[in-house]
């Protein structure tokens, strides 16, 4: 550099003294900062070069890169960084316009009123990464391979209902929806678009080479895998949204949570993300010098979930009183270090749809004795009661190795027993916990974190809908076979309607009436720890995805 | 000598089959499966996971699939990775550079330093210098590897800051030095119990020799005490730990589980557990097969060499 540098230093610039030499170092280097000076909006030419690297620790591996394929939420980290969707959703709710110009809705004409014809309109400027151009077509080929019979496909729901997709140009796209399906938007905000031109002609998608070197539109390349250590991906110089500052991402695997808090207070890594810091460590954590520890609030929903089938549970009265005997409060402040939110729904509280105004429920074991008692559920054998030949006594299972959660279970066991309620603990380990046993409800009562949203949509059909029963022939994940027609009528009516304050007040109506069935008893709403170095700035949690990591873009080091 | 060769490698494929039998329903009868990860995800329901499984040709009766795997094994298609579906082949060849680094050296630091240990408390019998050794012997082989892993890191890890807190190498740097600095731990870890392990051994077996006929006549001769040491006493004493060699080899190419997942080190022991976890049939039968070819060759191996280096044994 010194050499091209046309200064009119000395009269050798071949042959420059010590002192010129640094001199034209100094201003060279001047030269190349000067661009940092301009305003937002940087194109690759103008901004600063992505530089420095960051290590992001997850205990969990991501091996699944093809963002179609059946995963887990660990590997949506990666989806984020290589893939973009047509719009993406801000951690406030709302969608944020990504491949797509602007976000579709009814008001801008991007969906028509009854919600069932879509004309989208797309960036002419992204690229793929191998510097091919997306296009429209890209959208229809994505939308169109996962509904497609011999594509292993990890989600369907929703897509099922696109007839007619047409490309009208190579940067608008219509189609129509079978029926009107708010929650679609939803869905659509993490659907990745992958490129029809690499994934068409691969002889077999679900095995195409494709599947471990992604090629996407995202702010970050692929770079390199080591299975079972870590991922590396490369900032992307020619991303059409917000330039990456960091250089190079890395996805490091550590199984261990304890190892995980270690690496992540020697500095050997710089993000502690899934399943981050344990509550446990909490208090030194946040104490660390150079680090910042943070508590973000997560939309899965802590509960105890009822089989409805089952004799015990069959009586309302008695899930009532289940319910007001649980001591949630010493449940949070003792086995969760007070880190989790109480809730008595399983709509998330930063949700829109949210109902504050639910009963809140009061730990009142003579209460709850009572409300038995009048209802004819006396004392019988080894003081447990019973009815009508049904006594109350069941199983409750959850994974095995979770030990807050045994814990939980076995401080709920005691008070129920104190108002003559017998629970047999029955764990399980996941591998069998979440097969047969929970999808064809084959347990008496299960204590199971969900996420009852669907994305940041509040439709939750496939949970308390009575069509979404897999051991009654539905199809769905309402395990607890719970059935109620009002709900059933609100949750269609909420579907079908675009405008958010409508479908507010039909949501109100289900959180009431769910908080007033107990199908599920929610016990708190949780939150993750998570921690990062303190000169690392843009880390934001965002409740409506599963991982922290989806805007990395964004991050920088000071 | 080859009649015995082909005798026992026909022996040995009677053996894999009986394992790749065995394992193969084993795993396929426990309950549970590869769809329980995917149960909780938004908008998954029973029709979707056995959509899924059907895909992945979970569907077909047992026998079937069985059969159909064994006979792609001999092609050198040993299926695919159900989590990212590279062939199985590759994902261990993937982890074994790892493993064999962290074992390969542990195994060999704990031979020499157990031989050394183990003669010299022989030779010595009773002195401070046994009992201490006998003693250090027991206390190593009762510590738990991962309590004594995590104590290692808390200490010079976090505490003096001397050594890297686990990992094989610093991503983005991985001269010799890295990976020689990232060895230290997890070596020691391992190495204290193995050297326990052999230093009994070597003991054992040098005392066997030590007080037979024709050291004491070598003595009597006026060989120096050096010599017969080395020239006799050690090389006798060795043989039985070359058959004790041959059974180290499955575990050097296995990999230690609980030290793999405590210094996080990406080796054939934590492939063998994330595919537990995760149910990943096809990558769980091929290390089981691994694993039952190499326990076959290492003790193939060693009585061969048994055959070679002792001339009492005469084989068959």
């Amino acid at each position: 550099m010194s050499q091209r540098d046309d200064s009119d230093k000395g009269n050798s610039l071949l042959n420059p003294t010590r002192r010129q030499a640094l001199a034209m170092a100094i201003i060279g280097a001047a030269g190349t900062l000067l661009p940092l000076g301009r305003a937002s909006q940087s194109f690759a030419a103008m901004a600063a070069p992505p530089s420095g690297q960051v290590i992001i620790g997850l205990s969990q591996e991501p091996t699944v890169f093809n963002p179609h394929m059946p995963h887990i939420e660990v590997d949506d980290g990666i989806h984020w960084n290589v893939f973009d969707p047509l719009f993406g959703i801000s951690p406030s709710g709302e969608f944020v316009p990504a491949l797509a110009t602007e976000v579709p809705t009814v008001a801008n004409g991007g969906i028509s009123a009854d919600g069932l014809q879509w004309k989208v309109k797309l960036r002419s400027d992204a690229k793929w990464h191998d510097g091919r151009p997306f296009t429209a077509e890209d959208v229809k080929y994505t939308l169109e391979l996962i509904v497609s019979p011999n594509f292993r496909s990890g989600r369907r729901a929703g897509h099922d209902l696109l007839r007619d997709i047409t490309v009208v140009s190579p940067t608008e796209i219509h189609w129509r929806m079978e029926k009107s399906y708010a929650p679609y938007a939803s869905i659509l905000s993490s659907t990745f678009m992958v490129p029809k031109h690499i994934l068409s002609v691969a002889a077999d998608v679900n095995t195409a080479p494709f599947n471990n070197a992604p090629i996407g539109t995202g702010p970050f390349k692929w770079g390199t895998r080591v299975a079972g250590d870590h991922i590396q991906l490369k900032a992307n110089p020619h991303y059409h949204g917000t330039q990456p500052q960091i250089d190079s991402v890395i996805f490091k695997y550590i199984p261990d949570l304890t190892v995980l808090y270690t690496q992540f207070k020697t500095g050997d890594i710089d993000v502690t993300a899934m399943q981050g810091i344990t509550p446990d460590h909490y208090e030194e954590a946040k104490d660390l010098a150079g680090r910042t520890v943070v508590i973000l609030p997560v939309a899965t929903i802590e509960s105890v979930t009822l089989n409805m089938e089952r004799p015990q549970f069959k009586d309302p009265v008695v899930r009532q009183a289940l319910y007001m005997a649980i001591d949630k409060k010493t449940i949070i402040d003792e086995l969760y270090f007070g880190l989790v939110l109480p809730t008595e729904t399983y709509m998330p509280q930063q949700s829109a749809y949210y109902n504050p105004n639910l009963p809140k429920q009061s730990f009142n074991i003579e209460a709850a004795s009572k409300l038995l008692d009048d209802a004819g559920w006396k004392p019988g054998a080894g003081g447990i009661r019973e009815k009508g030949g049904v006594r109350l006594s069941f199983t409750n299972s959850t994974t095995a190795g979770n030990q807050i959660r045994e814990q939980a279970q076995q401080f709920i066991q005691q008070t129920w027993l104190a108002i003559g309620v017998e629970m047999k603990i029955s764990n399980l380990p996941p591998a069998v916990m979440w097969g047969e046993y929970w999808v064809q409800s084959k347990f008496d009562s299960v204590i199971v974190g969900n996420n009852f949203l669907t994305g940041a949509d509040p439709d939750t059909r496939d949970y308390f809908g009575s069509q979404s029963t897999n051991a009654k022939g539905g199809a769905g994940q309402n395990n607890s076979q719970y059935v109620n027609a009002k709900v059933d009528e609100l949750l269609a009516q909420g579907a079908a309607i675009q405008d958010v304050a409508q479908r507010k007040a039909v949501y109100v109506q289900v959180q009431d009436l769910i908080r007033q069935d107990l199908p599920i008893l929610p016990l708190f709403q949780y939150t993750y720890v998570r921690g990062y170095k303190s000169g690392l700035k843009g880390f934001t949690g965002n409740i409506n995805l599963r991982i922290e990591p989806w805007n990395v873009n964004t991050w920088s080091w000071t | 000598m080859p009649n015995y060769i082909l005798n026992r490698l026909g022996q040995s494929a009677v053996v894999l089959v009986l394992v790749s039998l065995i394992g193969f329903m084993v795993l396929n009868l426990a309950p549970g499966g590869p769809m329980s990860q995917f149960a909780l995800n938004p908008g998954m329901s029973q029709a979707e996971l056995d959509r899924i499984a059907e895909q992945l040709g979970l569907k077909r009766p047992l026998l079937v699939q069985y059969i159909d795997w064994f006979s792609h094994l001999f092609v050198g298609d040993w299926g695919h990775s159900f989590r990212d579906g590279r062939p199985v082949l590759s994902v261990i060849a993937g982890h074994l550079p790892a493993t064999l680094l962290l074992m390969g050296t542990s195994t060999l630091l704990s031979i020499v330093i157990g031989t050394w240990v183990g003669v010299l408390g022989a030779v010595r019998r009773y002195s401070v210098f046994d009992t201490l050794a006998t003693v250090g012997a027991m206390v190593a082989l009762s510590i738990p590897t991962f309590w004594f892993g995590l104590v290692a890191i808390f200490f010079f890890s976090l505490h003096l800051g001397w050594l890297p807190a686990g990992n094989m190498y610093t991503i983005g740097d991985q001269s010799l030095g890295d990976y020689a600095i990232h060895l230290v731990l997890p070596v020691l870890v391992l190495a204290l119990v193995n050297v326990a392990i052999w230093s009994r051994y070597m003991r054992s077996a040098t005392l066997d020799v030590i007080d037979q006929d024709f050291v004491r006549t070598a003595r009597a001769k006026g060989v120096p005490y050096r010599r017969v040491l080395t020239h006799h006493v050690i090389r006798n004493a060795l043989l039985p730990m070359i058959t004790l060699a041959g059974l180290q080899i499955p575990t050097i190419l296995g990999g230690a589980l609980v030290t793999e997942t405590v210094f996080t080190w990406p080796g054939m022991g934590r492939l063998f557990l994330d595919s537990l976890g995760y149910s990943d049939y096809p990558v769980i039968m091929g290390i089981l097969m691994f694993s039952a070819v190499l326990v076959l060759l290492g003790n193939l191996l060693a009585d061969l060499l048994i055959g070679v280096a002792d001339p009492r044994v005469r084989l068959a």
